[in-house]
């Protein structure tokens, strides 16, 4: 069998389901993170595959900066994480129901 | 990939297939761990699947730059983060803290997969044919080997003209274009990067530092009047947050 860009989409879609699946079901705000961390990787395979199919390198300086702007949003997420855990230990992200005005 | 021939396909698609099996066993791994050390541990293990399927497409740059910063920094930090707040006991996954939740989080997921599948579908099938006939017209003037990958995912047969014109380029000729694009048609993106970076790291030190003074404690929860199946459930959360407690 053929080894097509329709495999690496179909598996990207996959990985991206089940970090979606994550997001919703877990409610340890650090492992939230980590999924949105793997929905954000999918989404790097698929920019990958879409620029090896298209030949274009655009795709590859994409997830460059997806790298990046990933890298910066763990950084102030796991620092707003460590604030509210040391108000609150062992908070989960329902209890952020707070900071409701 | 720089060799040639069927056997080559064949490669690929075995990379492919161990590496996409381990990058879902890590995902579902990172879903279903109650413990979040774990749960990090298969998030590397997902990534490090992912990169191999970088480098399995020629973007070779992309798959070091993966593992040394998804898999050496950010997982790093996720790991500090729960060391240092000592949040690394086990959760109880049995309980459903808000009713339908799961179901209904399996239900948008289901749709998320098929929807993409759907659309994977009809854009591969509708944007072959224009792939194809661009990759053809650029094949006169190869500069970089990524373009014979694509014609080789593209066409069963490589030309053997192509395959001898490989071997006097450069040595990887996807940094080099990576390098050049980056540094001039989307310099400015990549300096507002810097800005974003710093910015990023001023905000962290805000955050996490700690203010003078007594913290006020965060308020409790308002007890939820929706129903007594949510206050059961919640009985039973914090009971077994006791067991928890008493056992550790």
């Amino acid at each position: 069998m053929e080894l097509t860009p329709t495999w690496y989409l179909i598996l990207a879609a996959i990985l991206f389901a089940i970090g979606a699946v994550g997001l919703l079901v877990r409610r340890n705000p650090l492992v939230m993170f980590m999924c949105v961390e793997l929905m954000l990787n999918a989404v790097n395979l698929t920019f990958v595959t879409f620029g090896a199919d298209l030949n274009d390198i655009g795709g590859e300086i994409s997830v460059f900066f997806v790298l990046v702007v990933a890298a910066a949003e763990v950084v102030v997420g796991l620092a707003i994480i460590v604030a509210i855990m040391r108000r609150r230990s062992g908070a989960t992200a329902d209890d952020l129901a707070v900071l409701r005005g | 990939m720089l060799a040639t021939g069927e056997a080559t396909t064949d490669m690929e698609m075995v990379v492919f297939l161990i590496a996409g099996f381990f990058a879902i066993v890590g995902a579902l791994g990172l879903v279903f761990s109650k413990n979040p050390v774990h749960a990090a541990l298969s998030l590397v293990m997902s990534l490090f699947a992912v990169a191999v399927l970088f480098l399995n497409q020629d973007a070779q740059f992309l798959a070091a730059v993966q593992i040394i910063v998804y898999a050496g920094a950010i997982v790093v930090l996720f790991l500090f983060v729960i060391m240092l707040l000592g949040v690394d006991e086990s959760e109880d996954l049995s309980i459903e803290p808000i009713a339908g939740q799961r179901p209904v989080a399996l239900l948008i997921g289901a749709a998320v997969l098929v929807l993409s599948i759907i659309f994977v579908a009809v854009s591969v099938d509708g944007g072959a044919t224009g792939a194809e006939a661009q990759v053809g017209e650029k094949v006169d003037s190869l500069t970089n080997s990524s373009q014979v990958s694509a014609t080789e995912l593209l066409t069963d047969d490589v030309p053997g003209e192509d395959d001898a014109q490989i071997d006097g380029r450069e040595a990887n000729p996807n940094i080099d274009q990576l390098g050049r694009t980056l540094f001039t048609d989307y310099v400015f993106a990549f300096e507002i990067t810097a800005l974003l970076l710093t910015i990023a790291v001023v905000g962290a030190v805000l955050l996490a530092r700690r203010p003078k003074g007594e913290l006020a404690p965060m308020p409790e929860l308002p007890v939820l009047d929706e129903g007594s199946a949510d206050e059961a459930d919640e009985s039973a959360d914090d009971a077994a947050a006791a067991d928890e407690g008493s056992a550790s």
